[in-house]
């Protein structure tokens, strides 16, 4: 596969699934993207140290199928009192497939009063997407979905 | 490798019974109208619903700068003629494309705001999807929202909507489709994991999430028809101007959503 | 042009926990896209996004290039006093953007 000029994920896809991927020559193509449970197993440990990562209080929401992967929307809810005894530092997203194993991290504190943020992120393949919250007393707890990706039906041409 | 990929395709819709289908599509019947919004996933519809979670809003705002920004030599503002943009373009946009009674034909919304710019305004027309002019697009479209599409009812654009609905049925490209194959005939069906909509131009311009930006409705006929491998017509053509008509005046009746999201 | 649009509750109960949404126009270029002839778009996103209550920072964030275009981001904070909410988003190529809203908190 990799010997193949302008060998892209979607022509990959395409020939595999024979899906209906249309495809006029494609000005802008996507870098082929790197299955990284390496490198997300390392941005994890880049956060979390030695630390143990525990499954549970982390909800993460993320449709299942998403309708379009340059925009799906998402939703990191942590359980939490909030108070300035127990609350979230943060929470860190992370994801299996992209080229880059970062999706983002956000700080909150105790005067968040909810421990939710809601973004839209783009995932470039079906992928798993793990969410770890790193409560006040540096305790790590996460969360991780599978979501399916499709690729759109048509490519097309840049404007 | 592309050939390859054609015989993958036209397999595919073989199979679907598409390209086998006869010429004369099946019209929707009235009630079985539903917009591109019915088509999205509740998660996709979120994102249209919240004014302030819809990206498309970003255009309108600067839209509402562009607006009553004054401008060539005349040095006049939309707003010197047409005032606040609410209660000036009210209904506008449900009913373009209108006939220009100059040139004698149909032009569009860009089109219209070109003619101002250069007629009134003395100064140069926007190119087609610059984000100013899908800036002032989205303000105009926008106060259209929630109103009936009236477009294509004027007598003198019978001839035209003809033209356009001719379009519509023609197949073309290297895949053999019209339009109507697709949005016709197969609208209740998947093109690989996409819905297949009906195609009515309910929500233009829109915020799609496969551009991450705003675009027209010719951007989208024209990624349409190189979908189909097809030499799409050039932005402005009358051939799409055409297009536009008719898809408007088949959705004649249906409310607006500008600016919309869609996938 | 840039432009963000805000979205902060005009007016709020003290202790009333409120959720603030945020979006703002940027193309989050990821850096992995080619031009036909093969050269990488170089990347151009927001990098990082932080909300100031009164001068002081409730909510903060470090974006990849995942983050999808036109950043949309949503947080909440308890509704302390009444003031203001500053918002600041820094990215590449030198990008600096701040926006403000107000609350009154009875």
């Amino acid at each position: 596969m990799r010997k193949q000029r302008n060998s892209t994920r979607r022509q990959f896809l395409g020939l595999a699934g024979g899906a209906a991927a249309l495809s006029a020559v494609p000005i802008v193509t996507v870098r082929p993207a790197d299955a990284t449970p390496a490198m997300l197993a390392a941005a994890i440990r880049n956060v979390v140290g030695e630390a143990a990562v525990r499954p549970g209080k982390v909800k993460l929401d993320v449709p299942p199928l998403v309708e379009n992967g340059n925009t799906v929307p998402m939703t990191v809810n942590v359980l939490s009192p909030m108070t300035s005894e127990d609350y979230v530092k943060s929470i860190h997203v992370f994801n299996e497939k992209n080229p880059q194993p970062n999706v983002g991290n956000f700080y909150l504190g105790p005067r968040a009063g909810r421990a939710q943020v809601s973004t839209r992120i783009r995932l470039a393949d079906s992928q798993k997407v793990v969410a770890i919250a790193r409560l006040s007393d540096d305790s790590f707890w996460s969360a991780s979905v599978d979501i399916v990706v499709t690729l759109a039906a048509c490519t097309e041409e840049v404007i | 490798m592309r050939f390859a990929r054609v015989i993958a395709v036209a397999a595919l819709l073989i199979g679907a019974g598409i390209a086998v289908s006869s010429l004369s599509a099946n019209e929707i019947p009235q009630g079985e109208r539903r917009s591109g919004y019915d088509f999205m996933t509740p998660d996709t519809q979120a994102i249209q619903n919240d004014d302030t979670a819809n990206p498309g809003m970003l255009w309108v705002l600067d839209g509402e700068a562009l607006w009553k920004s004054k401008t060539g030599a005349a040095g006049r503002s939309c707003a010197d003629c047409h005032e606040d943009a609410r209660a000036g373009m009210k209904g506008v946009a449900a009913r373009y494309p209108a006939f220009d009674k100059t040139l004698g034909r149909p032009v569009n919304l860009e089109q219209r705001i070109n003619l101002c710019r250069v007629q009134h305004q003395q100064t140069t027309a926007l190119a087609y999807e610059s984000r100013d002019l899908l800036a002032l697009t989205a303000l105009v479209a926008q106060q259209s929202r929630g109103d009936a599409i009236e477009a294509g009812a004027d007598p003198q654009l019978e001839p035209f909507v003809a033209k356009g609905r001719e379009l519509f049925m023609r197949r073309q490209g290297q895949l053999n489709l019209g339009c109507a194959n697709c949005h016709d005939d197969n609208w209740d069906k998947r093109l690989a994991g996409s819905a297949i909509t009906q195609g009515h131009p309910t929500g233009y311009p829109l915020y799609r999430l496969e551009w991450q930006s705003l675009g027209s409705l010719q951007r989208r006929m024209r990624a349409c028809m190189t979908g189909v491998r097809a030499q799409a017509y050039d932005y402005g053509a009358p051939e799409l101007v055409e297009l536009e008509l008719y898809l408007m005046s088949r959705a004649q009746g249906m409310p607006m959503d500008s600016p919309a999201v869609r996938p | 042009m840039a432009s963000a649009l805000i979205n902060v509750p005009k007016k709020a109960k003290r202790g009333e926990i409120i959720e603030i949404k945020t979006l703002m126009s940027h193309i989050m270029e990821t850096g992995y896209r080619r031009t036909a002839s093969g050269e990488i778009i170089p990347r151009d996103i927001i990098t990082s996004f932080a909300c100031r209550y009164n001068g002081v920072e409730i909510f903060r964030a470090d974006l990849f290039p995942a983050i999808a275009a036109n950043p949309f981001m949503t947080f909440f904070t308890v509704a302390t006093e009444s003031g203001k909410f500053d918002f600041e988003w820094i990215g590449d190529r030198g990008f600096s953007e701040t926006a403000s809203a107000s609350i009154l908190v009875e």
